[in-house]
């Protein structure tokens, strides 16, 4: 079984304007760095991103802001960027906050074919309006969907051939979950290895969600809270 | 005198307990991990997905894959375990996290809690403080008793648009801990030199002093 692509613009040719994606990472940390910049290089416009986060100014999903090729938003939390904050005020950019664990929940059904479920979050506030509710052991419970979304995207650390997936440290994060949830995964790795190199008991991802692999070009790893100790 | 908000921290890593799950949230609840009591063994969860968060790093060890919720650099210790979001949030909704601690901008007397929207100001999200609150066993708010205005965070009902109902039961403050029951804030421990009058003035919701009312050690 063979997923590789050659490079990251080979990986996205195909994503079209109004495309609805989902991005892996929390923070800066974990996210397609390479696959976001040949969104930029190919221009695509329009896009849904469903992320928990929308990067900085000028690193992440913020880079596709500042070339305006983002449409709406989906995230838990979108805090640290003034031209998001531009957008969001000039109405250009679309915005819908979802609470952290209901995200990763909804791209979790929807990589496990499940078309709904119920949580607790946000009974009782702005979240609950529309939604169907249920009381289950005397507690009240919003009814919440699983995402659908034409690509994921998402990082690992390591990946084989055959599109298996290995994640280190918390830029786990949201990758997998959305791994399993596009209708079509494309998945940008540091380092990539033939089928058969990685143990099996320590993949994360197996490779029959992903469709496209590829060895990222380069990582920056920004690092957005640099926060240190004396030694 | 009002406590700083070391102090605060100091008092709230008072009700830690031995073999505890602590989620702690951004601000003066993040201070609470420089005052676990020696002795106590209590592993902190990062929901991003990591259980046994460990201190900063040094400049050496830094890492850009190993952060916490705050986006903060960090380090993990022998026996942490990192695990996706979706994971994290299994921990937090089936119960499994002891203590939780987290700031707000306004508590009611109902036990309602505001922290995440200010209606006319940039909207940043709930992040995950929607599911901690509406998932958690056992919350403890730590915020200041006035906002920069002056006027009281304790309050009859929230006026900001709300990030959980009916969830909290505990808050600690510079000036008073509190319990939240039978509709009213319910005066347990004064801050040393704080006088009943001024909290009485400071509080906005239905206030009860505790018949066994103690000052908080400092």
């Amino acid at each position: 079984m063979n997923k590789v692509v050659a490079n990251a613009d080979e990986a996205v040719k195909d994503i079209p304007d109004n495309a609805v994606l989902m991005l892996g990472g929390f923070g800066l940390c974990g996210i397609p760095e390479n696959s976001i910049a040949a969104l930029i290089r190919k221009g695509v416009k329009g896009l849904t991103c469903i992320s928990n986060n929308a990067g900085v100014d000028d690193f992440g999903i913020g880079l596709m802001l500042q070339t305006r090729q983002v449409k709406k938003m989906i995230s838990s939390y979108v805090g640290e960027n003034a031209e998001f904050e531009r957008q969001l005020l000039s109405g250009e950019l679309e915005v819908e906050l979802i609470p952290q664990g209901t995200l990763a929940t909804r791209c979790m059904m929807a990589g496990y074919g499940i078309p709904a479920f119920f949580t607790p979050a946000g009974v009782g506030t702005e979240i609950a309006e529309g939604k169907e509710t249920r009381v289950f052991d005397g507690k009240e419970y919003l009814m919440e969907y699983a995402f659908k979304s034409d690509f994921a995207i998402v990082k690992a650390w390591k990946g084989d051939t055959a599109g298996n997936l290995i994640y280190r440290g918390t830029a786990r994060n949201f990758n997998p979950m959305m791994a399993m949830a596009g209708k079509i995964t494309i998945a940008e790795v540091e380092e990539l290895v033939p089928e058969g190199a990685l143990d099996p008991n320590e993949i994360h991802t197996a490779g029959i969600f992903v469709n496209r692999i590829f060895k990222g070009e380069k990582y920056e790893k920004r690092i957005e809270q640099r926060t240190v100790r004396r030694s | 005198m009002a406590l700083t908000k070391e102090q605060i921290a100091q008092r709230i890593a008072k009700e830690l307990k031995n073999g505890y799950y602590v989620n702690l949230g951004i601000g003066i609840p993040t201070l609470v991990a420089n005052y676990i009591p020696k002795g106590i063994d209590v592993v902190l969860q990062s929901e991003n997905g990591l259980l046994g968060m460990g201190p900063f790093p040094t400049e050496e060890e830094v890492d850009a894959d190993f952060i916490n919720a705050g986006k903060q650099t960090i380090t993990t210790l022998p026996g942490s375990v990192i695990f996706d979001s979706a994971y994290s949030f299994g921990m937090i909704r089936s119960q499994r996290i002891d203590l939780t601690v987290l700031g707000a901008m306004e508590v009611s007397q109902n036990g309602d809690i505001a922290n995440w929207k200010i209606p006319g100001k940039l909207i940043k999200g709930m992040g995950g403080a929607m599911d901690l609150v509406a998932s958690a066993k056992n919350i403890i708010v730590t915020m200041m008793q006035t906002n920069p205005k002056g006027e009281s965070k304790l309050l009859p009902e929230c006026t900001l648009p709300l990030t959980g109902k009916k969830c909290i039961q505990r808050v600690l403050t510079d000036l008073g801990f509190y319990e939240i029951k039978d509709g009213a804030f319910h005066l347990t421990e004064i801050a040393p030199g704080v006088t009943v009058d001024e909290v009485k003035a400071k509080t906005a919701g239905k206030l009860v002093v505790s018949a066994t009312l103690k000052t908080i050690e400092v």
